[in-house]
C-alpha cells in the first residue's frame, strides 16, 4: 500500500478526488430510500453540493433556517405530523443545540436525524472552530446520544442507512458527523 | 393603566387575559386543528383550557412553538395549525418568522401573547418591552397578514379570518401579567404520543 510507504500514490489521490465527488450522492440517495423528505439546513461550504442537489430534487422539501435550533423544531413537528426529516448543519451549529436536544428531542423521544459537517479538525485554520469542535462529542455523550463519524465512502451508506433506521425504530435522536476524511473538509485558501 | 411612553397605548389595544383568549380560540376549533403551546404559561393555559388530542405542550425548547407548528403544518397541509407563543419566547427565535414568510404555509396561524415580561421567572421586563412592536416585526419579516387584536371580539374575528386565510397569519394580543391557570403534567413521551394519535399518525397500542 502506498500509505504504508509514507507516500500517497497518484492513484490514491484520484480515488480521493472521486470520493469527494460522490459522498453527497450517497447521502441524498440514502435519505430518499428512507423516505426522509424534509431537509432544513443552515449551510456549510462542505455541504454546498448536497444542498444544491437536494433543492434540485422534487422529492425533497429543503430550505434554509435562521438557526439550527429552529430546524430541529421544524423536523420534530413534521415527524409528529407523519413526515420524516433531517437537519444539515456544521459543527458550530451543533454547538447551539444542547438545550433543544435536552428539552425536546431526547425527553419527547423524537428520532431527530442530524448530519453535521465536521469543522475544526484535520487542517482547521480558525482556532475558534477547532475549540467548538471539541465540544461536540462531549455534548452528545453527556446525553447518551447515538453518534457516528463517517470517514470512508465505502462505509457511508451503511452508517447513514442503519442510523436512520435505528433512530426511527428506537425513537431516539442520532448525529451523523461527516469527517473531512470523507468530504475533504474546508481548507485555507488565500 | 399602561405607561404613557409605551407603544401599547398608541396601539389602542385592550389588555386581555391569556387563559380567556386561549379558551376563546379552542371554542372555535371544530376541525381537529392542531395547537402548539409554547413554553411556560402559554402551554399551561392551553392545558387548562381543555384537553384535546391535537394539543402539544412544550416543556422546554424556549422559542420553538412556531418552528414546531411549521413542521406540523408542512407535514399535514390540510390541517389547520395554531401556535401560541409568548413575546419573550418569540424574541429568542425571531428568525423563524422569515422562514415561515418564505414558505408561506396557508394552514399555519400564529398567536403572540405579549405582556412585555418574563412572567414565570418573576415578571422581569423583556428587552422589547415598551420599545418593540411584535406585529410590525412580523410584517417586516414578510408576514403581511399580521394584526393586533384590539379586544376579545376583534381576536375572535381575527381567528375566524385565519381559519379561512390563504396564507400564514399572525395575531398579536396584549395580555395581563397573570400566571397560567393550570400546570401541564410534565410527561413528555405521553404528550408526544397523544399528540401523534390526535393527528392520526399513530394507532393506539
Amino acid at each position: 500500500m502506498a500509505a504504508a510507504e509514507g507516500k500517497i500514490s497518484p492513484k490514491a489521490l484520484d480515488e480521493k478526488a472521486s470520493h469527494e465527488k460522490i459522498w453527497h450522492e450517497v447521502v441524498l440517495q440514502t435519505l430518499k430510500q428512507n423516505d426522509i423528505r424534509l431537509v432544513p439546513y443552515v449551510p456549510d461550504r462542505v455541504l454546498t453540493t448536497l444542498i444544491r442537489t437536494l433543492h434540485a430534487d422534487p422529492f425533497f422539501l429543503t430550505f434554509p433556517t435562521a438557526r439550527e435550533e429552529e430546524a430541529v423544531g421544524i423536523v420534530s413537528g413534521a415527524w409528529m405530523g407523519g413526515v420524516r426529516g433531517a437537519v444539515l448543519m456544521q459543527t458550530s451549529g451543533f454547538a447551539t443545540l444542547a438545550n433543544v436536544l435536552a428539552s425536546l428531542a431526547v425527553p419527547y423521544q423524537i428520532p431527530l436525524i442530524m448530519l453535521v459537517s465536521e469543522r475544526g479538525t484535520l487542517g482547521e485554520f480558525n482556532y475558534g472552530q477547532s475549540l467548538v469542535c471539541r465540544t461536540m462529542r462531549p455534548v452528545l455523550d453527556s446525553l447518551a446520544m447515538e453518534h457516528h463519524t463517517a470517514t470512508r465512502l465505502d462505509e457511508l451508506e451503511f452508517i447513514v442507512d442503519r442510523s436512520i433506521k435505528q433512530a426511527i425504530a428506537t425513537q431516539a435522536p442520532v448525529a451523523l458527523i461527516l469527517s473531512p476524511l470523507l468530504t475533504g473538509g474546508k481548507v485555507f485558501e488565500k | 393603566m399602561s405607561d404613557a411612553m409605551s407603544p401599547a397605548t398608541t396601539r389602542n389595544t385592550k389588555v386581555m387575559n391569556r387563559f380567556d383568549l386561549t379558551s376563546r380560540l379552542l371554542a372555535k376549533l371544530k376541525r381537529e386543528e392542531a395547537v402548539i403551546g409554547g413554553i411556560g404559561n402559554t402551554n399551561f393555559d392551553l392545558w387548562a383550557a381543555g384537553h384535546r388530542p391535537q394539543n402539544f405542550y412544550m416543556l422546554g425548547s424556549m422559542g420553538l412553538a412556531f418552528p414546531i407548528a411549521l413542521g406540523v403544518a408542512l407535514a399535514q397541509p390540510k390541517r389547520g395549525v395554531f401556535a401560541l407563543e409568548g413575546d419573550g419566547s418569540l424574541l429568542m427565535q425571531m428568525g423563524c418568522l422569515s422562514t415561515i414568510a418564505a414558505l408561506k404555509p396557508p394552514n399555519l396561524h400564529m398567536i403572540v401573547m405579549d405582556n412585555g415580561i418574563y412572567q414565570i421567572t418573576g415578571a422581569q421586563p423583556t428587552p422589547a418591552a415598551g420599545v418593540s412592536d411584535m406585529v410590525a416585526i412580523a410584517v417586516g419579516c414578510g408576514l403581511s397578514n399580521s394584526a393586533w387584536a384590539a379586544d376579545e371580539e376583534d381576536f375572535e374575528r381575527l381567528v375566524d379570518r385565519s381559519l379561512s386565510a390563504s396564507g400564514p397569519t399572525l395575531i398579536g394580543v396584549r395580555i395581563d401579567d397573570k400566571a397560567g391557570v393550570g400546570a401541564t403534567r410534565r410527561d413528555p413521551v405521553q404528550i408526544r404520543e397523544r399528540f401523534m394519535l390526535g393527528l392520526g399518525v399513530r394507532e393506539p397500542l
